[in-house]
């Protein structure tokens, strides 16, 4: 007997958050001209919301070698408990738990920087091997960077399925197959400029394409039948996704010791969606120290706005609408706002000289997504196979909502 | 044709004139204020990468984000 265990929609925030994390605390484009600063940090997090909680710690490791080398080693957990919109209205609740390792080196010569990079990612129903290499270049008096970055991806898909009460990968999953694969790849360029003593900006170019599986094997999409009932089957997506993403952001130094900062960018792809981010920062250190100590805060306020793709709908006129079909609530029309705000506690101890400065970091974000196109269909469905009382006609239930808090704890130490 | 030959033009001339001939215009001594820590874009690379990508998994877009990017096909 098979049953399905979960949706593909956290495995999927569960492998990005965690690829994403090595990719680019490890392995974004260094600052030409230098080598990163030594460092160790250790970050618990937490993410609570729309049903899912997923937290874990995530240690990172920095250390140069000699003057010209710097190794980076980043080792992160994800455990997540899942109840998601999705899992509500097809599935069980799950909990399951991915582990990542990876590691990263930085050469620099001259005022040149050299970095490459591997990423090993790997949960029950996913795994991913990632390489990354790049290289910036600082030039005009050092009043400009330039930087070049590539990174390629290999993954395996599963599909799990519960047997005799047993989680397994399903061996019927993708004909028969078992697993399905799924290449990525991603170009970049970025220029960074000093404009004032003030004033710095920077802007970024990226191209992601990928090849393969690339749609939950578990998420399905709904259909009318007649007008008061509703069917649902497997999503189809297409085998090859690729996306433009440009961004402008810029940091200025205020007269009172502090600084403001804003960010755009612009966001479209070969499915149809468009998407513009605002992001607007504030950090203010105290002049005096409290506690023993230095304390920095920081504010910071963030606007997200897409259209739908193509192919999404919240539920289509009838089964196999379309060659392409899709209900993830990540491609429909919505917007979210996120505000968040952080204080930081800086710190020397003198028993330890090795040790340059600590700190210890508290952070606190609040999102809030509103949906303007995918409607909460527990309202029609029920929750876990328990049908709402009376249930509403597919279609007309209310549009979903999601909340989320998202806290973090992190120290860090250099040297 | 005009717009893009005179672009053409100009680089060009930039290139003959050589990238060492641009005066930096904020010299080294006039950057303690972009030195200063709170003016780097991350100052906690380990907390921003997991927040972009928080971000990333709740968001069609995806990339540009200052970093190495995400492409882990996760839409």
């Amino acid at each position: 007997m098979s049953n399905k265990v979960r949706t593909g929609l956290s495995r999927y925030v569960i492998t990005c958050l965690g690829l994403s994390l090595a990719g680019v605390t490890l392995f974004g484009p260094a600052t030409a001209g230098v080598l990163p600063e030594d460092r160790a940090d250790v970050l618990y997090f937490r993410y609570d919301g729309g049903g899912v909680t997923i937290n874990g710690p995530s240690m990172l490791v920095r250390k140069s070698i000699g003057e010209h080398v710097s190794v980076a080693a980043n080792y992160y957990i994800d455990m997540v408990s899942s109840a998601s919109i999705d899992v509500q209205t097809s599935a069980s609740p799950y909990d399951d738990e991915r582990t990542q390792s990876s590691l990263s080196m930085d050469f620099l010569h001259g005022k040149s920087t050299y970095s490459i990079g591997y990423v090993n990612s790997d949960e029950s129903d996913y795994k991913a091997k990632t390489m990354f290499a790049s290289v910036s270049h600082d030039m005009f008096g050092d009043l400009t960077t330039i930087s070049f970055a590539f990174k390629s991806g290999q993954n395996e898909v599963f599909r799990n399925v519960k047997i005799d009460d047993v989680k397994q990968n399903d061996p019927a999953f993708n004909d028969g197959l078992g697993k399905a694969d799924m290449e990525s790849k991603s170009f970049s360029v970025g220029v960074s400029q000093i404009v004032t003593k003030n004033l710095v900006l920077s802007g970024q170019y990226e191209v992601i394409t990928d090849e393969g599986w690339l749609n939950s094997p578990y998420r399905s999409v709904r259909f009318f039948i007649g007008t008061d009932a509703q069917g649902s089957q497997p999503e189809k997506y297409p085998k090859t996704h690729s996306s433009n993403s440009a961004s402008i952001r810029g940091k200025y130094f205020l007269p009172w010791r502090a600084a403001v900062d804003g960010m755009y960018r612009f966001y479209t792809d070969t499915w149809g969606v468009i998407g513009h981010t605002a992001e607007l920062g504030y950090v203010h250190p105290l002049d005096t120290k409290f506690a023993g100590g230095d304390w920095t805060f920081e504010g910071r306020v963030r606007y997200y706005t897409q259209t739908a793709a193509d192919f999404y709908a919240d539920i289509f006129p009838r089964a196999d609408f379309s060659n392409f079909m899709a209900r993830d609530k990540e491609l429909a029309t919505y917007n979210a706002i996120t505000a968040g705000f952080g204080a930081t506690y800086e710190f020397k101890i003198e028993r330890f000289p090795w040790l340059s400065k600590g700190q210890i970091n508290l952070r606190y974000d609040y999102m809030t997504v509103a949906y303007d196109d995918f409607r909460d269909a527990t309202y029609s469905l029920g929750k876990f196979g328990v049908l709402p009382d009376p249930p509403l006609a597919p279609g007309t239930e209310p549009l979903y909502e999601l909340q989320a808090n998202i806290f973090q704890f992190y120290i860090s130490a250099f040297f | 044709m005009r717009i893009r030959g005179l672009f053409v033009l100009t680089a060009l001339g930039l290139a003959a004139t050589g990238c060492s001939s641009i005066e930096p215009w904020v010299k080294p001594y006039d950057r303690e204020n972009l030195a200063d820590p709170i003016m780097s874009f991350s100052r906690a690379p380990i907390s921003q990468d997991f927040l972009d990508h928080v971000f990333e998994s709740r968001e069609g877009s995806r990339g540009a984000t200052g970093g190495g990017g995400g492409g882990c096909g996760c839409n």
